[in-house]
C-alpha cells in the first residue's frame, strides 16, 4: 500500500515553524503523506498535533512564521481555508464546534456541493454513500436532522466527523483524535470505517494516543511529534512500543535525533 | 437537500425598490391638524363617535411628549409627512384582483400576492399606503360567520363588534405614537372568528408605502371568540426614498376563552421608515396567544408585543426578532402582563446586528399580586459578528405575587465564534457562505414558523445583507 500507483499525490510540509499568541509551537516540522497511505502522529499532550492540523487547515489563530505545506504543486500555505478544502484537504476536528439551526444534512450537502465541480454533484450517490456510511459508523440516519454538533455526545461528534469526512471523499484527511471518548465497540467501528476508507486515491494522517483504533486502521508509519517537532518515526509496532513504555524515552531521544528524517520508513 | 437550490437563487436588489407614479385620488396637505383630521374622517363618512375619539387622541398626542428613552426619533418631523394618501376613492376596497389600477396590481403582483392567496391563504387583503386596495376571503370561512375586512368597512358593517374593542385593549393614550394613529388611522385589518370556528390557514395581509413621505396609520384588530383559532400573517415594504417615512401601526388582538391566536409579522421596510408600532393583546382564560415578529427593515423601530394574560391559565408566547445592519436601530422586545393565576409566557429574543447597525432587546415582565402560580420564561440571544454593531438589553421584572411564581431570564450575547466561522470553511464554504449559515441557523427558530416564500425571502435579504459584509 506504501507505494501507490502514479499519479500520486503528495503532501508535502517542510520545516514548518508556527506560532499562537505569540508562542512557538511548531518548531520545524517535516512530514509527507502520499495518497494511499494511512500514517499515525502520536505524540504528548501539548506536543502540538492539533496545532499542525489546524495550521495546515488555514486556522486564522496560528501563524505560519516559516517552512511550506504543498499538496501536489500546490502552495497551501497561500490559501484561505475553504480553498484548501476545495483543494483536497479534510480535517476532522479534535473539538468539533456546534453551530445551532443548521442540520447535519444541510451543513454536509453544501459542503459537499462546495467542494467539487458541479457536473461532480451527484445527489444520488451522495444519499447512497451517506446511507451506507452511517449504517457502518452505527449512527441512526435520524441524525442528520439534528443541528450540527449540537447536543451530540462527545463519541456522536467523533462518528460525526469521519461520516463527514467519509461522505466528502477528500484527498487527504487529517483526523484529530477520531477516537478519543468513544466506547470500545465505536473505537472499533470508526477504526474499521477508517480503514475501509483507505484508497489508492486518498492519504490519511490520524492523530491519537492509543494504539487500540490503530489496530483497525492498520497505519503504514507512526510519527511521534515530540515540543514541536516529528522527534521520532517508526513502523506501527512503535505504536505498542509506546502504549507500554510512555513518551520519556522518546523526548530523551528526541535531542540527539533528527526531526522526522531518522525514519527507516520515510522516504523520498 | 431540496431547498438547498433555491437558496442559490440569485440575488434581486432591486425586489422591492421600485416606485410606482403618485397617482392618487385623494391626498391631504402635508402636515396635521383638527381640520385634515375631519377632512380624512368625512372622506370615510364615519359616524360621530369615531370623529370624536379621533380629536380627543389627536389632542393627547399634541400634549405628548416624545418618549425620553430609546432610539433617537430627534429627525422626525410631523410635519414633513403626509397623512393619508389614497390611490383609490375611500371605500373603493376591490375584491376582485382584475379590478386594480394597473400600477397597483403590478406592485402587489412583484411583491408575490395574489399568487399566495392562490397557492396558501385563506384569506389577502392589502394596503397601499392609506388606502385598502384589495381584500378578499375565501368562502367556505366566510359562511363560518368569520370576518376579514379592512378597519374603515368593519367600522361601516360590523360596527357593534368593533366599538366593543376599539381602543379597549391599546387606549389612544398609552403612547405618543397610539394617540397619533388613533388620531389619522387608515385602513388595517380586521379579523373576527365566531366561538369554535378554526380558521386553519391564515389570513395574510400586506402592506406597502409607496409615496415619498408619506405615513401609513393602519388599525388592525383581530378577536377569536371562545375556542376560535386565528393566524394572521402580515407582510411590509416600501421603496427607497431619500425622504424618510413614518409607520405608526396599532394593533390590538383579543383571544376570548379557549381561544387561539397566532399573530405573525415580516417587517421588511426600507431602511427610511421609522416603525413605531404598538401591538398588544388580551388572553383570557385557557387561551393562547402567540406574536412572532421578525424585524429585518426600517431605520428605527420601536415595537414590543405584549401579553395581557387577563383569564386563569392563558398562555402568551412572544417570539421577537431583529436584524439590524448599516444605518439601521431595531429596539424591539416583548411584554408580559401577568394578572390572573396559573399564566404563563415565553418570550424568545433573537437578534442580529452587523455593520454597525444596532438592536435592542427591551422586555418587560410583571406579575400583579393574585397571579398565583405563574410561569414566565425569557431568554435573549444576541449575535454580534462584527465589532462595529451593538446590542444591548433592557430586561424589567415587576413581581408582586411570589407563591408558586417560577422566572426565568437568560441572555446571551456572541460573537459568531472565529472557531464556527473555521470549522464550516475548513468543509469548503467560502467566508461568507459560512456566515450567513450561521445566522439562518441562528434565525432558524423564526423562519421555520414562517410560510416557504417569507423564509426564502428572509434568506435573500441575509445573504444581500452579507454580501456587502465581507469582502
Ligand atoms: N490559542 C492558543 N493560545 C495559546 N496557546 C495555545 C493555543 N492553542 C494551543 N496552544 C498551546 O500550544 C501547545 C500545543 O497544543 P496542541 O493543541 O497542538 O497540542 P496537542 O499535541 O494536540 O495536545 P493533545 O494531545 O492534548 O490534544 C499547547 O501548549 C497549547 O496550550
Ligand atoms: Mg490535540
Amino acid at each position: 500500500m506504501t507505494q501507490s500507483e502514479s499519479p500520486g499525490h503528495t503532501l508535502i510540509v517542510k520545516d514548518l515553524h508556527a506560532t499562537v499568541g505569540g508562542k512557538e509551537i511548531l518548531k520545524g516540522v517535516n512530514l509527507t503523506l502520499k495518497t494511499g497511505e494511512l500514517v499515525a502522529l502520536m505524540g504528548p499532550n501539548g506536543s502540538g498535533k492539533s496545532t499542525l492540523a489546524y495550521a495546515l487547515a488555514g486556522h486564522p489563530k496560528y501563524t505560519i512564521t516559516s517552512g511550506e505545506a504543498h499538496l501536489d504543486g500546490i502552495d497551501l500555505l497561500k490559501l484561505s481555508p475553504d480553498k484548501r478544502a476545495r483543494a483536497g484537504l479534510f480535517l476532522g476536528f479534535q473539538y468539533p464546534v456546534e453551530v445551532s439551526g443548521v442540520s447535519l444534512s444541510k451543513f454536509l450537502w453544501t459542503s459537499f456541493t462546495q467542494t467539487r465541480k458541479a457536473e461532480d454533484v451527484d445527489t444520488d450517490l451522495f444519499q447512497q454513500n451517506l446511507d451506507q456510511h452511517l449504517s457502518s459508523l452505527g449512527l441512526d440516519p435520524a441524525f442528520m436532522k439534528r443541528p450540527l454538533n449540537e447536543g451530540l455526545s462527545g463519541g456522536e461528534k467523533k462518528r460525526t466527523e469521519v461520516l463527514q469526512m467519509a461522505t466528502l471523499d477528500p484527498r487527504f484527511a487529517i483526523l484529530d483524535e477520531p477516537d478519543s471518548g468513544l466506547d470500545i465497540d465505536a473505537v472499533k467501528q470508526v477504526g474499521e470505517t477508517v480503514q475501509k476508507l483507505r484508497s489508492p486515491t486518498r492519504g490519511m494522517l490520524v492523530i491519537t494516543h492509543y494504539q487500540r483504533i490503530l489496530k483497525y486502521a492498520r497505519p503504514d508509519r507512526v510519527y511521534v511529534m515530540v515540543d514541536g517537532m516529528v522527534a521520532l518515526s517508526g513502523g506501527r509496532e512503535l505504536a505498542e512500543e509506546l502504549e507500554s513504555k510512555g513518551y520519556d524515552w522518546v523526548k530523551v531521544g528526541a535531542a540527539s535525533s533528527k526531526p522526522g528524517t531518522a525514519s527507516p520508513a520515510s522516504h523520498a | 437537500m431540496a431547498q438547498n437550490a433555491a437558496e442559490i437563487t440569485p440575488l434581486d436588489y432591486t425586489r422591492y425598490d421600485f416606485k410606482d407614479p403618485e397617482t392618487y385620488k385623494v391626498r391631504t396637505p402635508k402636515g396635521l391638524s383638527r381640520d385634515i383630521i375631519r377632512q380624512i374622517s368625512a372622506l370615510k363618512h364615519e359616524p360621530a363617535w369615531m370623529l370624536d375619539y379621533r380629536l380627543r387622541a389627536y389632542e393627547h398626542f399634541l400634549e405628548r411628549p416624545m418618549p425620553d428613552w430609546g432610539p433617537d426619533l430627534s429627525d422626525l418631523d410631523f410635519d414633513a409627512y403626509t397623512f393619508y394618501a389614497n390611490p383609490l376613492a375611500e371605500g373603493d376596497t376591490k375584491k376582485r384582483w382584475e379590478d386594480l389600477p394597473a400600477d397597483i396590481k403590478n406592485t402587489f403582483d412583484r411583491l408575490g400576492i395574489p399568487k399566495a392567496e392562490r397557492d396558501y391563504f385563506a384569506g389577502v387583503g392589502a394596503q397601499y399606503d392609506s388606502g385598502t386596495v384589495y381584500h378578499k376571503i375565501r368562502e367556505d370561512l366566510s359562511k363560518k360567520g368569520v370576518i376579514f375586512c379592512d378597519t374603515d368597512t368593519a367600522l361601516r358593517e360590523h360596527s357593534d363588534i368593533l366599538r366593543k374593542y376599539f381602543g379597549k385593549i391599546v387606549p389612544y393614550n398609552d403612547n405618543k405614537f397610539s394617540a397619533l394613529n388613533s388620531a389619522v388611522w387608515s385602513g388595517g385589518s380586521f379579523v373576527y372568528s365566531p366561538p369554535g370556528v378554526d380558521a386553519g390557514i391564515p389570513l395574510q395581509a400586506s402592506f406597502r408605502i409607496n409615496a415619498k413621505a408619506v405615513g401609513q396609520f393602519e388599525r388592525t384588530l383581530i378577536i377569536a371568540d371562545k375556542g376560535a383559532k386565528v393566524h394572521y400573517i402580515e407582510g411590509c415594504t416600501a421603496p427607497i426614498y431619500s425622504e424618510n417615512s413614518l409607520h405608526a401601526a396599532v394593533v390590538e388582538v383579543i383571544a376570548e376563552a379557549d381561544a387561539r391566536i397566532r399573530y405573525t409579522t415580516v417587517q421588511n421596510w426600507s431602511k427610511n421608515v421609522y416603525n413605531l408600532v404598538t401591538k398588544r393583546a388580551h388572553a383570557y382564560e385557557n387561551s393562547l396567544v402567540e406574536w412572532v415578529d421578525g424585524n429585518m427593515g426600517s431605520k428605527v423601530t420601536m415595537k414590543y408585543p405584549s401579553v395581557y394574560l387577563k383569564g386563569r391559565g392563558a398562555r402568551g408566547d412572544m417570539l421577537s426578532v431583529a436584524f439590524a445592519s448599516e444605518g439601521q436601530i431595531i429596539d424591539s422586545g416583548a411584554k408580559a402582563v401577568h394578572s390572573a393565576p396559573d399564566t404563563s409566557s415565553k418570550i424568545i429574543g433573537k437578534s442580529i446586528a452587523i455593520r454597525g447597525g444596532r438592536t435592542s432587546y427591551r422586555g418587560l415582565l410583571h406579575i400583579a399580586r393574585g397571579a398565583t402560580g405563574s410561569k414566565s420564561a425569557v431568554r435573549c440571544d444576541a449575535l454580534l459578528p462584527d465589532a462595529v454593531s451593538r446590542s444591548d438589553t433592557y430586561p424589567y421584572n415587576e413581581v408582586h405575587e411570589y407563591e408558586d411564581v417560577t422566572i426565568s431570564h437568560e441572555a446571551v450575547v456572541g460573537k459568531i465564534g472565529e472557531e464556527q466561522i473555521f470549522y464550516l470553511m475548513s468543509r469548503g464554504l467560502n467566508e461568507s457562505d459560512a456566515i450567513h449559515l450561521i445566522l439562518m441557523g441562528f434565525l432558524a427558530e423564526f423562519a421555520k414558523e414562517l410560510p416557504v416564500d417569507y423564509a426564502l425571502e428572509l434568506n435573500r435579504l441575509i445573504q444581500m445583507e452579507m454580501t456587502g459584509a465581507v469582502g
